[in-house]
């Protein structure tokens, strides 16, 4: 009913801009503060996992507060946070789109780096193509699947072929992790450059190489309170679970390294 | 402002007044947010941002993809309306349902399908790898699921144009001794040709616009797969005001079409 009645605001507020009001009744006051109890974290995709996890010991501890969550592209949540989404906790998969934010005057709190993330090669079961190492992946007719450059796994990826001078040619450049790891699991792509993290995830479902070239490009993931937060006492909980020593435990077993 | 021209233009038609007003809300409802995007086009560089390489290969590539689709739709959209307007044989309201089907599918699931039949493991994959044949990740991809989702459109509106045509000079004809081809070449077509036409440029827009079945069926390279909507979603990421340029395209575009469409049945019927 909630999500209906603020599409009906929407409806009110238009109606009143456009002078058509009916006369009278007027816009009712919009819904009404219950957030009280609810903290709203954007994290990046890769993160859902362990912050899933997180997020169930922080419930345990601090019951009355229920953790809500927003995963996508960190670039994406940052778009949002600065067009009034309602965030209280920001973790990002890279320090420039934390940076956006910031320049943005939108965090109340320094970032803090918690994890970090290297890139590793994910290839279909049984390694059809078989893929050994990062020179494999210029093999001319295989094909590689990579993050567009605009992307933090895209820059990280753009990053290893300027230090390697090895430049690659995927035949598709997508616009987020999960999108590359969904064609390498269709078995579509022959390999895919993802997040070591994102390996672990998928399980059964794809076979991870690590490659040394990787360490060029390590991810480092901020988090910070997001500015004007309702719940700056819970926010500040949250991260303080996320860069303690619950926090890097959940993470170091998804695979994730330390900042 | 368009809803208050119209009732203005049908005189007294005895609509209540808060009807109008509510109809004023709906279009307001969908004017605004094009106003809202217009107001965010960062002017003195929008020549630059949709002019650079990214975006005309963007450009270039949509237009050529969409011109191809609305071929394919019209070669296999015009035989399968006429099965489904003239003939008659069981099954034929679940085929109609299941052709409208793209209509109303979530793109991205249309990719998945897409995918699990033309892709390398789907139930074509193996036959066309043995022909030599690799649809996915090339602009054959893109062009396959701009016809998959624009096709009904096609459909839908011939199908229409057919019914409210009749037979009846097809009879004729037919009993003056034209052969079927023929009837259908020198009757049945100029008949239906502005309901063919408008679903042509209905397909074509689709076409443009199509974005969730490409991203998933496809993939997103420049020049190769990425077409406009993919790019204005990339560029989103790092230069939202190179988004909001190549929207602006993509808007101007669809005014168009929507224009022609929508005047075509009037011209052709003068």
């Amino acid at each position: 009913m909630k999500p209906l009645a603020k599409a009906a605001a929407v409806v009110l507020l238009l109606a009143a801009l456009t002078g058509c009001g009916s006369a009278g009744t007027g816009v009712p006051a919009s819904g009404k503060n219950d957030d009280g109890g609810t903290l709203t974290v954007f994290a990046a995709a890769s993160l859902r996992s362990t912050f899933i996890e997180l997020a169930e010991r922080f419930e345990a501890k601090h019951p009355g507060v229920d953790v809500r969550f927003s995963f996508a592209g960190s670039s994406d949540l940052v778009s949002q946070i600065s067009q009034g989404a309602p965030a209280d906790v920001f973790a990002a998969a890279d320090t420039a789109t934390m940076t956006r934010l910031q320049d943005a005057q939108l965090t109340e709190s320094a970032p803090v780096a918690f994890a970090t993330n290297t890139l590793a090669i994910a290839v279909p079961p049984g390694n059809p193509a078989e893929v050994q190492s990062y020179s494999d992946l210029a093999r001319p007719g295989l094909k590689l699947v990579a993050c567009a450059a605009q992307v933090p796994c895209g820059a990280a990826a753009k990053k290893i072929a300027t230090e390697t001078g090895m430049a690659l040619a995927p035949v598709s450049e997508e616009n987020s992790v999960t999108d590359v790891l969904g064609k390498v699991i269709s078995g579509e792509a022959d390999a895919g450059l993802v997040y070591a993290t994102d390996i672990r995830t998928a399980g059964e479902k794809v076979e991870g190489i690590d490659f040394p070239e990787s360490a060029g490009a390590v991810n480092s993931y901020p988090i910070a309170a997001v500015k004007g937060t309702p719940n700056k006492a819970a926010a500040d909980a949250f991260i303080a679970l996320a860069t303690g020593a619950q926090g890097r435990q959940v993470l170091a077993d998804a695979g994730f390294g330390q900042p | 402002m368009s809803a208050i021209r119209a009732a203005r233009n049908a005189g007294y038609t005895g609509i209540p007044r808060w009807v109008l007003a509510v109809a004023v809300v709906a279009a307001a409802l969908i004017v605004l947010p094009l106003v809202a995007i217009i107001a965010r086009v960062d002017w003195p560089r929008f020549l630059p941002l949709v002019t650079s390489p990214e975006s005309l290969d963007a450009l270039g590539l949509s237009l050529r993809t969409s011109t191809a689709s609305t071929f394919l739709c019209l070669v296999l959209g015009v035989p399968l309306a006429l099965v489904l307007a003239r003939s008659q044989f069981r099954g034929q309201r679940l085929l109609r349902a299941l052709v409208l089907l793209p209509l109303v599918l979530p793109p991205v699931v249309g990719g998945l399908a897409l995918l699990y039949t033309f892709g390398r493991q789907g139930l074509l994959g193996s036959t066309l790898s043995v022909l030599g044949i690799q649809i996915a990740f090339s602009t054959a991809a893109v062009v396959i699921a701009q016809t998959f989702v624009a096709l009904p459109f096609l459909v839908v509106s011939l199908e229409g144009a057919l019914r409210t045509a009749g037979s009846r000079y097809e009879a004729v004809a037919a009993t003056l001794g034209a052969r079927p081809w023929t009837v259908l070449r020198r009757v049945t077509l100029p008949l239906v040709l502005p309901g063919l036409a408008s679903g042509a440029v209905l397909s074509f827009a689709r076409s443009l616009g199509e974005f969730g079945a490409t991203l998933t069926f496809a993939g997103s390279l420049q020049g190769v797969t990425r077409t406009l909507p993919l790019e204005i979603y990339l560029q989103r990421e790092a230069d939202p005001d190179a988004a909001v340029a190549l929207s602006l395209v993509l808007l101007l575009v669809a005014v168009t079409v929507v224009a022609i469409a929508y005047r075509s049945p009037q011209r052709g019927a003068a």
